[in-house]
């Protein structure tokens, strides 16, 4: 019964075969990962920017594409984006369109987030701040981000993990990340072994990050 | 335009497909009845266990919160689909992802339990054990309502995320909504299901995102 078990989920012979490719996808998952983050969460701060200026329609606009992209499960957007664009004459490759498609997302939850930490600044701050003499920019870098950030940063790392694991959405495209090299070569050895493999790579990627956003959180936590 | 419409938009495509992703529809519904209520009560119960007063325990608990919080689902539903069978463990479609969802939302819903448990004040509990009630009776007529209710959009906000998450059950041919609208748009050559199935997630849940919004808001506005 245990050496069925090691030889179906631990072969060492099949799992030093895939490991190379394993490997590359563990690169590529890095890649999509972090362009996904710097990507989303710079477009979700922008888009928290504009809409504190307040101008009516293109808040409402800001609203309406927020809102759906949090309705929309991201793997019907990364489908959308892969095999429904096309037939409009729009092509991207499957590891643009999984970028996109989870770059959009995160950039959504974002804006929410950073939005709300916008409005967590009492009325107060600004009227003092611009009665000082700062300018509505001024006011907002030196004196209402600062503060709102702050906030914003449990909430914020917790849902940024939660897209970033998303990056394994990308195998149902074909994007040669971690799920996508460990299923093919699944495939190829009819053995779970790679499949055992690839899950051993996002826990060494992930438990990290899970525990730094478990760090995240007592450090922000003594605050309120 | 006439492109755009004839392929997102084509109502004799649509007319077509309807029965199918109507289907998936009702799956997708199916779906998020067992595997909603099954993650909300597993994470009660770990938030449970993590009050036991026993160091091994609590470890336990938040090891297996990290790990599976630090899996992503569609590895997880992967590996129990098509890795389990070969030691003789054949869930099925259905249920493979229903043990997956219990593993990885178990872990969320436990996370937020255990913050609203802990949000209660140990004068509380005191307070119920002193009028006679027995541990179990103030976990379970004091603590839990008033936790409960102090998490609600945290409960809120997760239990979307776990309607949304019920599209990658498509990977292992479950027929869901997503699955449906994929088998729909090989069949027809046409993107119209997939974008279908698109304005179905959108119309359902965009109820739940504006009262999430909103409670944000007020959160903010008492803050």
């Amino acid at each position: 019964m245990l050496d069925r078990l090691v030889d179906t989920f631990f072969n060492w012979r099949i799992m030093a075969e895939y490991l190379p490719k394993i490997v590359e996808g563990f690169v590529i998952t890095i890649q999509l990962a972090l362009a996904v983050v710097v990507a989303g969460i710079a477009c979700g701060f922008a888009l928290a920017m504009i809409r504190s200026f307040r101008v009516k329609p293109v808040n409402f606009l800001i609203i309406a594409v927020v809102d759906v992209l949090r309705a929309i499960p991201p793997l019907v957007i990364i489908i959308i984006f892969y095999f429904a664009l096309p037939t409009v004459g729009i092509r991207m490759s499957a590891f643009l369109a999984t970028w996109l498609a989870l770059a959009l997302v995160l950039a959504a939850f974002a804006e929410e987030i950073f939005w709300a930490g916008i409005l967590s600044v009492p009325k107060g701050q600004w009227e003092a701040a611009r009665s000082t003499g700062l300018s509505f920019l001024q006011t907002l870098r030196f004196v209402v981000m600062p503060q709102a950030v702050r906030i914003t940063i449990p909430p914020l790392t917790n849902r940024t993990i939660a897209i970033t694991k998303g990056t394994a959405l990308g195998a149902v495209v074909a994007v040669g990340e971690i799920l996508y090299q460990s299923q093919t070569a699944y495939s190829f050895s009819y053995n779970p072994s790679p499949l055992t493999l690839g899950a051993i790579a996002y826990l060494i990627l992930f438990i990290p990050v899970v525990a730094f956003g478990r760090w995240v959180e007592t450090r922000f936590a003594w605050k309120r | 335009m006439e492109l755009l419409i004839s392929s997102f938009f084509n109502p004799d495509i649509l007319a077509q497909t309807w029965p199918f992703l109507l289907a998936g529809f009702w799956m997708t519904v199916k779906l998020t009845l067992v595997v909603v209520p099954i993650g909300v009560a597993g994470g009660l119960a770990i938030a449970l266990l993590y009050t036991v007063r026993n160091r091994l325990v609590r470890w336990l608990v938040v090891i297996y919160v990290d790990f599976f919080r630090a899996f992503p689902p569609l590895v997880l539903l992967m590996f129990i689909a098509f890795g389990l069978p070969f030691m003789k463990i054949d869930l099925g479609a259905f249920g493979a992802v229903a043990v997956a969802f219990l593993l990885n939302t178990s872990s969320y819903y436990g996370e937020i339990f255990r913050a609203g448990i802990e949000s209660i004040p140990r004068g509380q509990y005191e307070a119920a054990r002193s009028t006679g009630l027995s541990a179990v009776q103030t976990m379970s007529y004091v603590v839990i309502p008033q936790a409960t209710k102090n998490v609600i959009p945290d409960l809120i906000s997760n239990t979307l995320e776990v309607v949304k998450l019920t599209s990658i059950a498509s990977v292992v041919a479950l027929p869901e909504l997503l699955f449906a609208a994929r088998q729909g748009q090989s069949l027809t050559y046409n993107a119209t299901p997939i974008i279908a199935a698109g304005i179905i997630y959108l119309i359902c849940l965009w109820p739940l995102v504006r009262l999430l919004s909103r409670f944000e808001h007020r959160q903010i506005a008492l803050h």
